[in-house]
Formats: structure tokens, sequence, C-alpha cells
């Protein structure tokens, strides 16, 4: 053969060299994704300015951050002994002082275990609707909840035998909702007469006998139910309940009021605020807007000219103004538009008035989803003969409200952004109302990168989870066949 | 051999007002409609009733009697001997112009922080990231209360500005500086900016009260005269390019036509610019800038452009990859893909929640409320409506006007919706 002829054969294959140093490890990264052309380069080059300005401008004001003080003057007083004359730094202990003002505005000091509870007690609410499916992060959020309730009661100094009996009742909630969150459906519904009881105190009977009209819808739902039709019952279900509560509710109430007074010390609406109230109006408003929504969202889709008609007109008109407007007609209009010398709390009126604007927002997100699902849907529920509600409930609404999650929920935000507007009709809310008068005492006079990133900084914290909560509920709702 | 019965009698039973979809439509419709009469007529019946009480009438007469009070930024004249109907147009221009500002400079800053969160640079990515996560989960009203509290206090009073002999004897310079080359000074007052002023001015023409500056009407002409001639020009350009395959030079034939008209109009009518000067107590000439006109924009561009930033970046991912690449395989260079495949696409995705970003943007024009600055809701909706006590008549004429802007603006997204949309079938 002619193998003579050469001099040399290599008969294994050689190792792969190292790549250059510039083509690995931390290098290659550099390269790659921070100096890859000229163009990134300076791009890199001004963020790393920049974030060394913002750094290096606002570094020492955290570090030298002050704890305790008992006025703006005594801080600055400590970081100028501290760290020199010209140093600057941040004066928390205004939060320290403030901080139950801030969270519940001017709620009676004693009661304050009442909302601790409320709030707590709405995770367990929660958690059957939310939570179901998933039991790590509920232990997770629920470990969350009991820490920071603990930590709340033991801050605002609460007598030890409501803190405890609170932490003990919360514990078997919670335990609840760990182990079995379905049980815990019928908390979801009686959750609102409770919070309110806890929240406005006052007579129990009162709104025991507000939640005794929902058994009376559906006893006469389920007793009409085999003689007429869905829609005839359900009418007179929601009769009966209504007649319950404008006649026989009231005297009831003050009836067993008389019997057995139970109930708790009344605390009036114009001392809620801070994160209670911001938190009081919005979670009632996200509740109620969803099914408000959905029912607009049908209307405006319906076949029916009227229904169509108001539902656009209502719609179309709402998303028009501006929230502030609606507001001020909630404070100012109101009173003409109701008959002579009623007057209903102002508070009440406002999460009305908040609901209805996020019912509008969230009425056209799910349109947007119904337009998005494909007409077969609507053709296969009417092919195996399901009446209107039937085909909405089981495979309309269930799609549509699907694909409309990330814009349901980037309008519970809004919402959730959106009731500190309250402050412009008087009500208390955290950034604006408590701001202002920790800023207008004469302790805290001209304080204002303190309340407003310690305001801000909670503001983040619920919008960011809310917004990540949807991201994952839309990865594991995600059905499509790709 | 007969049908049981046959075919059922077209008849009418009352039972089928409920049971027979043909009419349970009707039926319910019926209700409705009795319902909401009902409502409205008991809603009307209340008004009418509460105004007999407070002795009060129902009439927009007050637009016309004197309104009495002051307007401290007002861009059509106005005196508080004027009435309170020009007030109210006084505090519309104010929120238009609020608007439009924040609408032009929210989406131009919008689309930078859109494109940057997109690039391959890892750092950048991440930074523009975190303004949008911040911005967009921290209420708007932090931000103009943030805003103007910082421009108000923690800059130095006109005072501080001031130069006396003493002072230049002893070598001193003020504690405070001027910015941009002495022409613009920043107090707790307000920014106080150069003004533009015409030397040959060719005054103010109009009916009645309504009167406009003939100068800035003049240059809005020109400017729009020369961007026709320019379309024009670039299109002929482009049909000779279609018919012999070379394209004429234009780029000097277009920045010769959009800008010698307007440079020689400004020559002609004398422009200059007049600095403020610091004068015994305050600046005088120029034109001071409320801070609350700049907290509100600043704090609304911010916040919006942050939202229009995500829906910059969603536009755009929202285009398949093939696209460029199939682009990219017939041999456009990049920037030509990007003009002629990829944006005229994405601008179909991106164009509807924009115009609903500026439709929000508006509305929250309203939040000037938080700092004094005198918009339509601060002069119709505060100080006419609490001098007058027209609580009724003031409010409902606002939500009309601001449900004029709205539908206006939602109309022309219509329009341009009915115009881009993907024609099928």
């Amino acid at each position: 053969m002619a193998e003579s002829n050469h001099a040399f054969v290599r008969t294994a294959i050689l190792p792969p060299q190292a790549p250059p140093l510039t083509e690995k490890g931390a290098i290659r990264w550099l390269r790659e994704n921070l100096f890859s052309g000229w163009f990134n380069t300076i791009l890199t080059l001004a963020a790393l300015w920049a974030i060394y300005s913002l750094v290096s401008a606002s570094l020492p004001w955290w570090l030298n951050g002050v704890w305790n003080a008992g006025s703006l003057g005594e801080c600055r007083a400590i970081v100028a002994e501290r760290a020199g004359p010209d140093a600057t730094g941040a004066c928390w202990a205004m939060v320290r002082d403030r901080w139950h003002q801030f969270m519940f505005g001017f709620y009676p000091q004693d009661q304050y275990w009442r909302p601790t509870i409320a709030f707590g007690l709405l995770f367990a609410a929660i958690t059957p609707v939310l939570f179901s499916g998933q039991k790590r992060l509920r232990t997770f959020m629920l470990i969350g909840v009991v820490a920071f309730l603990v930590a709340t009661l033991w801050l605002a100094t609460v007598p030890m035998l409501p803190a405890g009996l609170t932490i003990i009742l919360m514990l078997a909630v919670l335990a609840l909702a760990q182990v079995r969150p379905a049980a815990l459906m019928w908390f979801t519904v009686i959750y609102p007469a409770l919070a309110f009881f806890l929240l406005w105190g006052g007579s129990f009977w009162v709104p025991a006998a507000a939640m005794a009209g929902l058994p009376v819808l559906l006893l006469a739902y389920r007793l009409l139910l085999p003689w007429t039709g869905v829609g005839i019952a359900a009418g007179a279900g929601i009769g009966l309940a209504l007649l319950w509560w404008a006649v026989l509710d009231a005297p009831v109430a003050a009836g067993l009021a008389r019997l057995a007074p139970i109930g708790l010390e009344p605390v009036a609406s114009d001392r809620f605020g801070g994160f209670l109230l911001a938190l009081t109006i919005g979670v009632t408003a996200i509740s109620f807007s969803l099914p408000m929504g959905i029912l607009l969202a049908l209307g405006r889709q319906s076949d029916m000219l009227l229904i169509k008609t108001l539902s656009v007109g209502f719609i179309e008109f709402i998303r028009g103004v501006p929230l502030i407007t609606l507001l001020f007609t909630a404070s100012l209009l109101l009173q003409y538009f109701l008959p002579p010398n009623t007057n209903f709390d102002l508070i009440l009126r406002v999460i009305i008035l908040v609901t209805f604007f996020a019912a509008a927002y969230i009425a056209e997100v799910i349109r947007g989803g119904l337009a998005a699902l494909p007409r077969g849907q609507y053709e296969a529920a009417n092919a195996l003969g399901l009446d209107y509600w039937s085909a909405q409930r089981l495979i309309i609404m269930p799609q549509a409200l699907k694909i409309a999650i990330p814009g349901i929920v980037s309008t519970f935000i809004g919402l959730f952004k959106d009731t500190t507007l309250v402050a412009f009709v008087g009500l208390l809310d955290p950034l604006k109302g408590i701001t202002q008068i920790v800023r207008a005492d004469i302790a805290w006079k001209g304080i204002y990168w303190e309340p407003y990133i310690f305001v801000g900084a909670i503001f983040f914290v619920i919008c960011f989870g809310m917004s990540r909560y949807s991201m994952y509920l839309e990865q594991k709702l995600k059905r499509d066949h790709r | 051999m007969a049908y049981a019965g046959g075919v059922p009698k077209p008849g009418f039973r009352p039972s089928m007002l409920i049971y027979d979809t043909r009419y349970r439509s009707l039926t319910i419709q019926l209700i409705v409609l009795v319902l909401f009469a009902f409502g409205v007529s008991w809603l009307i019946n209340n008004v009418i009733v509460n105004l007999a009480a407070k002795d009060r009438t129902f009439d927009y007469g007050f637009l016309w009697n004197r309104a009495g009070y002051d307007i401290n930024q007002t861009l059509i004249p106005y005196t508080n001997d004027s009435t309170h109907g020009r007030a109210l147009f006084v505090g519309l221009v104010n929120t238009l112009v609020v608007a439009a500002l924040g609408c032009f400079l929210a989406t131009v800053l919008g689309v930078i922080i859109g494109v940057l969160r997109l690039s391959q640079n890892w750092l950048i990515g991440r930074l523009m990231t975190v303004y949008v996560e911040v911005f967009r989960n921290i209420p708007l009203l932090l931000w103009i209360l943030l805003s103007f509290v910082i421009l108000t206090e923690t800059t130095p009073s006109p005072r501080d500005f001031r130069v006396t002999d003493e002072m230049i004897a002893a070598g001193q310079a003020p504690a405070a500086r001027m910015f941009l080359n002495d022409s613009v000074a920043i107090t707790n007052r307000g920014m106080n900016v150069p003004a533009p002023l015409f030397r040959r001015s060719l005054g103010m023409a109009g009916i009645g009260e309504f009167q406009i500056s003939l100068n800035f009407l003049a240059i809005f002409a020109v400017i729009g005269a020369s961007a026709i001639v320019n379309r024009r020009m670039v299109r002929r350009a482009r049909a000779i390019q279609e018919e012999t395959g070379v394209r004429p030079v234009t780029w000097w034939k277009s920045l010769l036509l959009l800008f010698v008209p307007v440079i020689a109009l400004l020559l002609a009518l004398g422009f200059h610019l007049e600095y403020p000067r610091m004068t015994r107590f305050n600046f005088s000439g120029g034109i001071e800038v409320l801070h609350s006109f700049t907290a509100l924009l600043v704090a609304l561009v911010l916040y919006t452009a942050a939202f229009i930033a995500e829906i910059v970046r969603a536009g755009i991912m929202a285009i398949p990859r093939g696209q460029t690449e199939a682009a990219f395989a017939l041999g456009l260079r990049p920037g030509r893909t990007m003009n002629l495949i990829i944006l005229p696409q994405a601008l179909r995705v991106i164009i509807p929640p924009l115009i609903s970003q500026y439709l929000n943007l508006t509305k929250n024009t309203s939040l000037a409320i938080a700092v004094s600055y005198m918009d339509l809701r601060g002069t119709l909706g505060g100080v006419t409506l609490n001098q007058t006590g027209k609580e009724l008549e003031s409010m409902l004429l606002m939500m009309l006007i601001y449900l004029t802007i709205s539908l206006m603006i939602s109309s022309v997204m219509n329009i341009y919706n009915a115009a881009v949309g993907l024609k099928e079938r």
C-alpha cells in the first residue's frame, strides 16, 4: 500500500483544544451580553454610569438611616453627629413613630386586632378560590400571613387575651385552609359579613340578618326549581331575598339584638384610613366588579337590542370619564339622586362607584376574551342542547376568562392603585391623606422621601405580587396543544 | 296515516312569552324597559324634589356670570372679570395642553424604553425591566406628589439667585445658579424659561373673545406647507425610481425644503428669546412655568411611558421571527427590514392599546387636583362649582366634556383600526 510514503499517520483523534480565553466563561458572557459592538459598549457604559451615580448619591442616605428619634430635627442631629455635618441620612424614625397611622388610619388603637384578624381571614377566604390546587404555594402564603399577623399584633401591642385568641383562631382556620381548602368554601361565602362585623363593629345581628337573605334565596330557588324553570325560580328567589332585606331584615336584627346583645365596639367610617382603607375599598370592589363585569360583557354581546344598548351606554360612559369625577359624584351628587334625607356611608358610596368603574373596564377585557373564542365553541354548545346559561357557565366563560386573565388582573392592579384617589373626597388614603397629616406634624415637617418610599414600597409589593400571580395562573391554565 | 295532530297550529298562547325563545327575549326586554324607565323617573323625581327642597334651579346661566377668581396659568386671555364659561375654556385648554404634551413625550420615552428592553445588552435590558415594573406598580398619584414636593421643597428661593453689590465686592457667588447658559432658573416658585418673542409681530386676529396669535399661525402654516411639498417631492422621487430603477438624491432637498422656509420666516418676524432676569425679589421676563404643571407632566410621562414600553415590546415580539428571516433572505438590509416588514405589522398590534393609553393619560390629567393645577376640574369642577354652588350642573357638564374628549379619541382609534385591519375574506 501507499502507507510507506507517509512519514506520519495519526491513528487516534486528538482531544479537543480548550477554547480561547475570550470565548469561554465570564469573559465570553461579558463580550456577548455587554460589549458586542460599539453601540452596546456605549449603552453598557452609560448604564454603569447611571447606576454608579444613583448609588453613590443615595447609598450614604440609606446607610445613615436613623430608626430611633422623636422628630426630623433629632434625626438630622443624629446623622450629623454620626457621619459628619454634610452627611445625609434617611429618617425612618418617622415610619417607626407613625406606621400604625399608615396601616390603620385613626382606627382605635385598642381595636387594631380586629382589622388584623379580618386581613388574616381574608387569606383563608380566598384560598379555596385562588389557591385550591397548589399545596406548596399555599403553605408559603399561609406561613407568611401568620408571621405577618403575629408581628403586627405584637407591634400594635394588643392585649394578651384578644391577641392569644386571635392567633389560635387564625391558626385553626389557616390550618384548615392548608389541609382541606375546598371545605372552606362556606367560609368564603360568609366572609363579607364577618369582615364587615370585625371592621365596623356594632351589633352582631346586623350582618348576620343580612347574610340570612342568602339562605332565603337559595331555599326559594331549590323549592321552586322542580315546578318552574331556572329563570323563574332564580327570579322568585332574588325577589324573596330582596323582600327579606327590604322589610324583615332590620326588625329581625333589632329584635335579636334586644334578645341577645352581642357585638363589638362600633367604629365610625371616618376613622378608617391608610392601607386598611385602601384594602377595604380595593378588595370589596375587586370581588364585586368581576361578576358585574361578566354580566356587562354578556349584555354587550347580547342579541337583545335594549340590553345591548344599556350595557354599551353604561360601559362607554364609565370608561369615558375620569375616576375622580365619579368619586365626586359619590360625594357631591348622590345627595341629589337619592330620596331626601337619605345619607349613607361615604366609604360605601365610594366602594359602589369604584366597583362600577372597574366593572366597566373588566367588561371590556372579558369582551376581548369572548371575541377571541372561535365561533365553533358557541355552535358546539348549542349543538349539545345546552341552554344559554349552561353554555356560558360550562363552555364559554371558562375559556373566555382564561384568555382574559392578564387583562383582568391588570385592571385589578389599576383599581388597587386608584384607591389612592379617594383622598380627594376627604378619605384618608395612605398616600395623600395620611402622608399629609404626618407632614403637617411639626415634628416631621419637611420629610418627603421616607413616607413616599414607605407607602410606595407597600403598593409595589402588593401590585407586583398580583401581577406575578397572574403570570403563574396563565402558565398553569395554559392548554395549547403545540 | 295522518300525523298526530298534523302541523302545530300557528297560535299564540300567553305561556309562550316565557317558554318560547322567539318571544322570551321580547318579554325580558319589556321587563327591563319598564324597570329602566321606572329607575330613571325615580332618579329624576328625586333630583326635582331635592332641588326644590334646597330652593335651587337647574340652569347653566352661571356660565355667563363674572367668575371673579384668578387662574395662575392662562394660555388664552383671561382676567377675573371674565365669565365662568371662559374660565371653563381656560381649564379645558390647560387640560388639553398637559394631555397633548404628555402623550407626545410618553410615546417618545416609552418607545425608547420598550426597544431598549428588547436589546441584547443584558444590563440595559434589566435596567429597563426595573423601570417598567417600578413605575407600573406604584400609583400615579405618588409620582405626581413626589415630583411636586421635590420641585417645591428642594429648590432654592428666588432670593438665593440675587447678586448684590456687596457680594460682587467680596467676590462671593450667589447661593443658587441658573442652568443652560443662564437661561433657565428653577426656584421654589416655578421654573423660569426664556420666552419666544417677535420684533415685527403680526399681531392677533380672531372673532370676539377668541383671539389667536398670527405669528404662531404663520409658523404652523409654513411648516405644514413645507411638509406637504417635501412629501410630494419624495413621492415623485419614488415614481422615478419605480420607472427607471434609479432613485434621485433627495436628502439635501428635503432638508432645504423643511428648514429654510421656517428659518426665513423666523428671521423676517424678528424672532428672539427673552431671558429671565433677576430683579429685586423675583425673576422678570421669560416665562414662568408652574411647578404644578411640570410635576404633573413629568409624573404622567414617566408613568405612562412604562405602559407604552410594554405595549411596544409586546408589539415587536408579536411579529414571528420568520418575517425577519424572510426579509433577510430577500436581501433587505436590517434598517429596511425594520421599516418595511416589521414596523408595519407591529404597528397594527401597537396602535390600539397605545391609543387607549393616550385615553388613560388624558383622563389621568384630572389628578391635577393633587397639585392644584388649574385644569378643567380645577376651574369648572373646582372654584366655579364652589363659588356658584351649582354642583349638579358643573359635574354633569364636566363629565360631558371628558366623555366627548374620550369618544373623540376612541373614534380616531376605530377609524385607524378599520383602515389597517387585516382584510379577510
